[in-house]
């Protein structure tokens, strides 16, 4: 056993971990954060994207101890205050889901690209989420969704938003 | 699946690591960024009894300017790799094949020493290294086993066979050294079906142009046999040449000589020297446009 002292979506956690237990066992088993989902055996489809210490990964192909002394935010941890995240509601709008299984892992992986490049061309959304596989809506409306995000999330773009909770979780490249 | 159980360490400076492995003997495995161990992990390809990780180690993490040359950590992520304005500067091949790997998470935690030691022919990193002239600097055990001691071994030698480098037991990769090339273009071509797929086949250039004239060209195949390959007779086919299309699409014609590519479900071997002539084509073009 392993001694591991994280902070996932802003609380702090120790544990007791065995060294081979993967993030996405300690989160969904552990921590009970379901939201976050495991899709492939093998680190192709990206449905466990989380940030861990403001970076996308795969927490499939992270130890939970490697994680230790880190931050790491979920889908789980995106709502602020009964809001959802921009990145979420414009998922909602644009009904860029069907089975909704890669959403969590796209929302993600979207809020870290936009972290990296605040106002993306098509083809920048289609390789940024590259790493994430969506087997029913053929990526339009998804991509349309992080257009649709990007839009709102432009520093001034929306005097009524909640900008402030929203940098706070932007995550990216911050 | 979960990986079988293993023992865990996270050394903080290269000696811990070394003796690590020496304690650890036969059956330890160096964890990097864990983007190719952990797969394998999982999928129970492999079943280590002691997993040494590397990520505490600071002296192993980032890039820097010695002389005529640049330093990169064998822990530099790829994200970091790509973002570096040092590498931009005077190794941009090695920057623009990072770009290529995998996807956005995993250049995140993927590391650059960690891509070359595993060295799968497909792998993106290992062709630029080898065209670049890479040195990678290794320790291990000093030679009367008292201590730690480093050597150094050039790229044409460190790659082996099928994964498999000069990295010997108990040793690990602590640094890759580039000579910089400054004001060289560069491109990395790469053939695939889908998106993060493994390269097909993959061609990285990297040319000096003086006054429309190429005077120096380097180039380095990706899966084109066990290691990566130098297209020798290409480069010496360029030199002396204006950069027009005619010209490099000829001595591209080239590209596959003394390659031994393999065939599977993607390709088939002449295809696979078909695609080196004509990505060689391409990435020459656009090194020196």
């Amino acid at each position: 056993m392993a001694r591991i002292r994280t902070t996932v979506d802003g609380l702090v956690y120790e544990d007791d971990v065995e060294p081979r237990m993967l993030l996405v066992q300690y989160l969904r088993e552990r921590l009970g954060k379901t939201g976050t989902v495991i899709g492939c055996d093998t680190s192709n489809c990206g449905a466990c994207t989380v940030h861990l210490d403001g970076l996308s990964v795969k927490s499939c192909s992270v130890l939970a101890v490697q994680a230790n002394g880190s931050e790491v935010l979920t889908i789980e941890g995106l709502e602020r205050d009964g809001q959802l995240h921009p990145m979420q509601q414009a998922f909602h709008d644009n009904h860029a889901l069907q089975c909704g299984y890669c959403t969590p892992g796209m929302i993600m992986q979207s809020i870290d690209l936009l972290g990296e490049n605040p106002d993306p061309s098509e083809q920048e959304i289609r390789e940024g989420i590259e790493g994430n596989l969506c087997r029913c809506t053929g990526y339009q409306n998804i991509v349309r969704a992080v257009q649709d995000a990007a839009s709102k999330m432009k520093p001034g773009a929306s005097a009524t938003a909640d900008s402030g909770a929203k940098q706070t979780v932007a995550g990216g490249g911050a | 699946m979960i990986p079988a159980q293993f023992d865990y360490v996270r050394p903080t400076t290269v000696e811990e690591a070394i003796q690590a492995l020496r304690d650890g003997g036969d059956d330890a495995k160096l964890l990097a960024g864990g983007q190719s161990l952990l797969p394998v992990l999982r999928l129970r390809m492999a079943d280590p009894s002691l997993i040494i990780d590397l990520g505490g180690i600071p002296e192993l993490k980032g890039v820097r300017e010695e002389g005529n040359e640049v330093v990169v950590g064998a822990m530099t992520s790829h994200y970091d790799v790509t973002r570096d304005d040092t590498l931009r500067q005077h190794v941009a091949l090695i920057q623009e094949a990072t770009k290529t790997v995998a996807d956005p998470q995993v250049r995140h935690k993927g590391t650059l020493g960690g891509a070359l030691a595993h060295a799968d022919p497909a792998g993106d990193l290992a062709a630029p290294a080898l065209a670049l002239d890479a040195q990678f600097v290794i320790a291990g055990p000093s030679q009367d086993g008292s201590g730690t001691g480093t050597r150094t071994v050039g790229a044409a030698d460190f790659f082996e066979d099928y994964f498999t480098t000069a990295i010997g037991e108990g040793e690990l990769l602590t640094e890759i050294r580039f000579p910089k090339y400054t004001g060289w273009g560069a491109r990395y071509e790469k053939f695939n079906r889908v998106a993060q797929a493994w390269s097909i086949v993959a061609v990285a250039a990297t040319v000096k142009v003086d006054g429309g004239t190429i005077s120096d060209a380097r180039i380095g195949l990706t899966n084109m046999a066990g290691t990566p390959v130098r297209a020798r007779a290409v480069e010496s086919a360029l030199v002396g040449q204006s950069a027009t299309e005619e010209n490099v699409r000829k001595a591209a014609q080239a590209a596959a000589e003394g390659t031994s590519p393999t065939a599977d479900a993607d390709a088939g071997s002449d295809y696979r020297e078909h695609l080196a002539r004509v990505l060689t084509g391409r990435a020459v073009l656009a090194a020196a446009g």
